[in-house]
């Protein structure tokens, strides 16, 4: 059972213009939590010279000007934010929750996959199966069963411009876990759906990538042109504390969202949500199942 | 009107001072990689500091101008020609309707900015006219030039060709660099001898240089061991995915470290053990593979000290030619 922890943050200077915070050296949902609240607050504040703020999965980081801000001054804003915030368990986190639908075993990625077997420690099958028998499922249709049955919390956004690291929202023995490739591709599909250590993520954009390849979704989630219904306001839909549920559909499916998508139709199934640590933690399933009545009801 | 990309170089983008407060999302400042130069490019031509110029690498592009305008050529030291004549780095001339801007070999650095009048006039995405190519954001079209685009130019303030930056406020680009870096972040990973190792090697700068990062070859680096924390991964230069800062340097494997520049990853699960000082981001851009560096360790008062210097040089450059 994930536990609500406490352990002293670490801070360090990034050169003369960043501040870089670790609250956790391991990766658990109380730590992502205590980010969220604390960035959030900082982002409040409206500090003179703030220019980036940077919420991570256990840490987090500061980017500011110090001809505006003096470096230690600010560092003893911060830590008194952390101090003000402490475990995060007050914060309730407005946020959304959002269907991302998957075609799982999909050409594409198996494609790619197949190009890069070299870089694998399983040459002679695929990922999906891979993934499968290191996590003790009997098949792959198990394997994507645990995968889409739970949802995702976003814990950070980044790598490249708007890439979700996704961190599933079970106790830790259920957790997916999956090493990456032994050494990266040089090419992965655009929005393919990827795993590697703990975190899940959707590739944003066409690359360079170690995490391996599950499938892959119809419906972009950075949109450098705004042309698509969900990206009016900002070209990056997925945000730190984002609740993602994946859906498995089959290539039927896979292809009319296409079409949707390339008629600039699609839109994202989601809903607004208020997320609660401590509720979560108390009873993670149940309150799972309610999150996903807030998506059904949206 | 503006100006036709005959040949578009090795690696010739649009930029300018850059697109802060997007990096929560992945997206990196971007901008000249050498901010000294291109602000002093711009000054040439009487452009402000945040017109867009083209940051050139290695190779310069050709040119042929559509209408009159005042240019200028700093930072690397990659000759211009115009119609095939020489014509000076760190000085201000005139172009007319139909003449072929191109350039020579390069002699030294790695970028050099070429400032038009008016700036080039590329749409602004989310504050600026950077180029970040791997999202497709920003400069012409999201990406470097290529052969037949063709970029708008501004408005010109009317700046009279020759002037010209004073010798002593020149870059210049020798062939062994001294970066100043803070040590932090996750130094502390690094065995005393491997933390020690890094801040005596001389390191050689790898092909592998572009605006993302610059991947230094000479020593191989030690970490401490340790048990893996739950979601780092196994190696013992990964630790949970987290932010990267600008000009941080990591160490996957514990071989060849990678100084990350304007167009960083935002973020990944390598040990960083510490980040280059503000005041010699410019340098590091204007490292080409070959050199040869040494990372020397500051404290934040003597980073803080070397930004001043970097801005009164910046105040002295204004006041000769701006």
């Amino acid at each position: 059972m994930v536990s609500v922890r406490g352990r002293a943050a670490r801070h360090s200077f990034g050169g003369d213009d960043h501040i870089y915070v670790e609250l956790d050296e391991e990766m658990n949902l109380s730590a992502n939590f205590k980010v969220m609240a604390i960035t959030s607050t900082i982002g409040d504040r409206g500090i003179d010279g703030v220019i980036d703020i940077c919420p991570a999965n256990a840490s987090y980081q500061v980017r500011f000007d110090p001809d505006a801000i003096e470096p230690r001054q600010l560092l003893a804003e911060l830590e008194s934010i952390e101090a003000e915030v402490g475990d995060g368990t007050g914060f309730d986190l407005r946020t959304t929750v959002v269907e991302v639908p998957v075609l799982y075993n999909d050409p594409w990625t198996r494609e790619t996959l197949m190009r890069f077997r070299s870089h694998h420690q399983n040459p002679d099958g695929t990922d999906l199966e891979y993934a499968a028998r290191i996590n003790g499922f009997d098949s792959v249709e198990g394997f994507v069963a645990a995968h889409s049955g739970s949802p995702w919390f976003t814990s950070m956004v980044g790598f490249v411009a708007g890439l979700p690291f996704l961190f599933q929202m079970v106790p830790r023995e259920r957790q997916l876990e999956v090493p990456k490739y032994l050494t990266p591709r040089t090419d992965t599909p655009r929005q393919t759906i990827g795993h590697g250590g703990c975190f899940g993520c959707v590739y944003s954009v066409r690359g360079a990538g170690g995490y391996q390849m599950f499938g892959i979704t119809p419906a972009p989630i950075y949109d450098p042109t705004q042309t698509h219904p969900d990206f009016e306001d900002f070209l990056v839909f997925f945000k730190p504390g984002y609740i993602a549920k994946f859906e498995p559909i089959d290539r039927d499916g896979y292809d009319e969202l296409t079409a949707q998508v390339e008629a600039r139709e699609f839109r994202f199934k989601q809903a607004p949500v208020e997320f609660s640590l401590g509720g979560f933690l108390a009873d993670p399933d149940g309150y799972n199942r309610g999150l996903m009545e807030a998506l059904d009801g949206s | 009107m503006g100006v036709s990309v005959l040949k578009p170089g090795l690696a010739t983008t649009v930029q300018d001072t850059g697109r802060p407060g997007y990096y929560n999302v992945g997206i990196p400042p971007s901008g000249s990689l050498d901010q000294y130069s291109s602000l002093a490019a711009n000054m040439l031509v009487g452009n402000g500091d945040d017109a867009a110029v083209l940051e050139c690498t290695y190779m310069g592009p050709e040119l042929r101008f559509d209408q009159p305008a005042t240019v200028a050529v700093a930072g690397a030291d990659l000759p211009p020609l115009l119609n095939g004549e020489p014509r000076p780095t760190w000085e201000s001339f005139a172009v007319g309707a139909g003449d072929v801007l191109s350039f020579g070999f390069l002699r030294s650095g790695a970028r050099a900015y070429l400032a038009v009048s008016g700036g080039f006039d590329v749409p602004v995405a989310l504050g600026s006219r950077s180029t970040y190519a791997l999202g497709a954001l920003g400069g012409h079209r999201g990406r470097a030039l290529a052969a037949g685009d063709e970029l708008p130019i501004g408005p010109a303030g009317g700046a009279a060709p020759r002037r010209a930056v004073p010798e002593a406020l020149r870059r210049n680009h020798p062939k062994h660099r001294e970066i100043r870096v803070m040590m932090g972040l996750y130094d502390h990973r690094l065995t005393d001898s491997a933390r020690r190792a890094f801040l005596e090697t001389e390191w050689r700068l790898t092909p592998v240089a572009d605006r993302t990062g610059f991947r230094y070859r000479g020593a191989e680096l030690e970490f401490r061991d340790r048990d893996a924390p739950f979601g780092a991964g196994s190696d013992p230069s990964n630790i949970v995915d987290a932010p990267y800062p600008i000009g941080s340097i990591q160490i996957p494997g514990g071989v060849e470290p990678i100084v990350l520049h304007r167009d960083a990853v935002s973020g990944g699960g390598y040990v960083m053990v510490g980040t280059v000082i503000s005041a010699d981001m410019d340098d590091v851009g204007q490292s080409a593979p070959n050199i040869t560096t040494r990372f020397t360790e500051v404290d934040l008062d003597g980073a803080l000290r070397a930004r001043h210097e970097r801005a009164a040089r910046l105040d002295a450059l204004r006041e000769a030619v701006g």
